[in-house]
């Protein structure tokens, strides 16, 4: 009997000291779902998720404090990703949040008018407006996401919206399947 | 020369010799040339002539900038009257950017410079001449060919294969240059082997094309090269496919997301190897190349030699254009695309230009029915109808699974399907939409390196700031608790002595001055009482202090 309990002991006491040293050496930095979910949002980083930046979103997502149908730049694919990997339902886009735009849009800056302000710097989320004080600022137009944050700031309102024009390497054929003939 | 099979394909009618009744014209010199900057696979070559400037025949207009590009010549002499957008041959429609040339008609040429004893050269002294010739793969890909004949290490290549398969229905313009200019396409050949140092090399003929065969051996002859092999292969679509034909030829597959040289293959176009003689022992640069016109809206189809930025009209009418020219189509019937007009340039990949009536659609898309004749004729030995299933699902992980990227695009699939279900489309479809995916995908991983930089450097910018602060907060404590330390009543004393020590210096300077102030006769008595009330006020104040 008290052989027993010594020897279930000392197995207790020997597993607990693997468990406990394999918990500290092989220790997650960070949480890996925030970075899967993280890696899905399309990082426009435009906040009409109401959190700042897609990073926050993603974290708020894996708490369950957010939905999964508040990215208006992700779309109906986004949250099919999401549901995917989280297995939730998929459920069409929270409107509140905006609406998903088929075509990307970047802004640019009329350089006629803009004072030089440096507002839209501080508010782009990717660093893609170059300038300085009272002198002319432009938009990297390469790497502006389309986030639209530095339109409500221009004091002059000299920010407009473009659409991303359509190249030959960035055109897609079209899906055969809209002028199918119905059986 | 032992010939090994190829796994599905078809048997298609040729409609060849329709255009091989004449010899190959040079197209007249058109008034107007239009030169887009990508006519390849690869970067947008940049221009490097301005609107105005006069430029000659050969001359380079827009430089390659990057490695996967080549430059564009001035197909003629003539004045650059834009650079402007313009239309291309694609099967989107979009317009490109374009040089547009007006031509003088003089023809003069800038001076070549001929390397008949390219044998003395380095192989990247020829791949250089090559490349600055604006040589792409003239088969219809368009990929420069400089790069093809590339090899990390010398001996790699077993065997360099010249493609004059010409499999695709009605497209003739290799074969009339095999027959015309065999004995270039043999110097292009020997040139090729040379940069390479090739070990063996093939030139694979379809056997339907019997006299540009007997003209090669011909010329073969008068090389004597042993090491040159001239054969025939079965006629077969998609026999001309790189990597059907190296199949059939050497035995050997191209393994999947591989390229030829990874077996010791290298593989180009007959066209190509000619385009190469001419560059490097003539020293004449890619500006012109054969294009058949061909199909049922010319009534004299034919193949031209044709300078680029030829418009497709001009071609048309000097083919006889008829009332059934509706539909024109850039390649073949099976592997080309329709372009929605025929006011675009000839480019460098053009070979064929296919003038037909508008197909009336007799046939509807049925559902498929898994008969499994598409994967039966598949030479990349995929599965259509699965492809199919997931590509119409946008399941494209799958479609990935399922290996779209080996997909040729030959057509083959569609021409057998029993229930007329365009599955190269849906192929086209699904490999653009991926590629879109992926270059989003790309350009999101690049937001999310900004903005994290951007987040990092603001959280550092506040850290040096607080820093800073601290800094100066601990720098005038301990100034001041300097201060303190010293003898409070004797830096008290120093700083009274000071102030005395000022306001006797002005006192000083004051009397020393003996300023007496002007206008002071003929007061009246207003100004003596005032000037005695401010008198009285500054004494009494002096007095006070």
């Amino acid at each position: 009997m008290l052989t027993t309990i010594i020897v279930i002991a000392a197995l207790a006491i020997i597993f607990g000291l693997i468990l406990g040293f394999a918990a500290i050496r092989f220790k997650v930095e960070g949480d890996p779902i925030v970075d899967k979910i993280d890696a899905i949002l399309p990082q426009t980083q435009c906040g009409q998720c109401t959190y700042p930046g897609c990073r926050p979103y993603a974290e708020a997502i894996s708490k369950g404090e957010a939905d999964i149908n508040q990215c208006p730049p992700g779309g109906e694919a986004v949250i099919n990703e999401l549901a995917d990997l989280l297995g939730v339902d998929a459920k069409p886009l929270n409107e509140e949040h905006g609406e998903h735009a088929e075509n990307k849009t970047v802004v640019y800056i009329d350089e006629q008018i803009c004072i030089g302000c440096t507002l839209c710097i501080q508010a782009c989320p990717v660093d893609a407006i170059v300038g300085a004080a009272k002198l002319m600022h432009t938009v990297v137009e390469s790497e502006c996401t389309g986030c639209d944050l530095c339109i409500p700031v221009c004091p002059v309102d000299c920010i407009y919206i473009r659409n991303v024009s359509e190249t030959t390497s960035s055109w897609k054929w079209p899906s055969p399947e809209t002028n199918k003939v119905n059986s | 020369m032992k010939l090994w099979k190829i796994f599905g394909g078809l048997k298609l009618k040729g409609n060849k010799s329709m255009s091989m009744k004449h010899a190959t014209q040079d197209a007249p010199l058109p008034k107007i040339l239009t030169l887009p900057l990508k006519q390849h696979i690869g970067y947008a070559a940049e221009p490097c002539v301005k609107v105005g400037d006069a430029v000659l025949k050969g001359q380079i207009i827009a430089e390659a900038k990057d490695y996967i590009s080549t430059p564009i010549h001035a197909p003629s002499s003539g004045k650059i009257i834009a650079i402007e957008k313009h239309r291309i041959p694609h099967p989107s429609g979009i317009s490109t950017d374009c040089i547009v040339l007006e031509t003088d008609g003089k023809e003069q040429w800038l001076e070549c410079k001929p390397n008949a004893n390219y044998r003395q050269l380095e192989a990247n002294e020829v791949r250089n001449i090559i490349r600055d010739a604006g040589i792409v793969g003239l088969g219809g890909a368009g990929f420069p060919s400089y790069i093809k004949l590339n090899t990390e290490q010398t001996n790699a290549i077993d065997t360099l294969i010249l493609n004059g398969a010409e499999c695709e229905p009605y497209i003739t313009c290799d074969a009339m240059l095999m027959q015309e200019q065999s004995r270039k396409i043999i110097d292009g050949l020997n040139v090729m082997r040379h940069a390479l140092h090739a070990k063996q090399c093939v030139i694979a003929v379809e056997d339907n094309k019997r006299a540009a065969h007997t003209l090669l051996v011909n010329a073969l002859h008068e090389h004597e090269a042993e090491y040159i092999d001239i054969i025939q292969v079965p006629t077969l679509y998609p026999a001309g496919g790189e990597k059907q034909l190296i199949k059939m030829i050497t035995g050997k597959e191209v393994p999947s997301n591989g390229l030829p040289l990874n077996i010791g293959v290298v593989c180009h176009n007959v066209a190509t190897a000619s385009a190469i003689a001419d560059a490097v022992l003539e020293g004449k640069p890619l500006i012109s190349r054969y294009v058949t016109v061909t199909g049922e809206g010319v009534d004299h189809p034919t193949n031209l030699n044709i300078l680029f930025g030829t418009p497709f009209s001009d071609l048309v009418d000097l083919c006889k254009r008829n009332n059934k020219a509706e539909q024109f189509i850039m390649g073949g019937p099976m592997m080309g695309f329709e372009v929605s007009t025929d006011n675009i340039p000839v480019i460098k990949t053009s070979n064929c230009i296919l003038v037909q009536a508008k197909e009336t659609k007799t046939e509807f898309v049925m559902p498929c029915i898994r008969c499994g004749k598409c994967a039966e004729v598949c030479p990349a030995q995929l599965l259509p109808q699965q492809l199919y299933w997931y590509a119409n699902a946008k399941n494209f992980d799958k479609v990935q699974d399922h290996n779209i990227y080996d997909c040729i695009e030959c057509g083959c699939c569609s021409y057998v399907c029993p229930s007329h279900i365009p599955l190269v489309q849906y192929y086209r479809f699904a490999k653009t939409e991926i590629y879109a995916l992926e270059q989003e995908k790309k350009k999101s991983d690049i937001a999310r390196q900004r903005h994290e930089f951007r987040q990092f450097r603001l959280e550092r910018k506040k850290a040096e700031n607080e820093e800073r602060k601290r800094q100066k907060r601990e720098l005038l404590k301990k100034v001041n608790g300097d201060k303190a330390s010293n003898d409070k009543s004797s830096a008290e004393d120093a700083k009274k002595s000071a102030i005395e020590a000022a306001m006797a210096r002005v006192k000083a300077k004051r009397d020393s001055q003996s300023i007496t102030p002007a206008n002071t006769d003929n007061l009246t008595a207003q100004q003596k009482k005032s000037i005695a009330e401010a008198d009285a006020r500054r004494n009494k104040e002096q007095k006070e202090s």
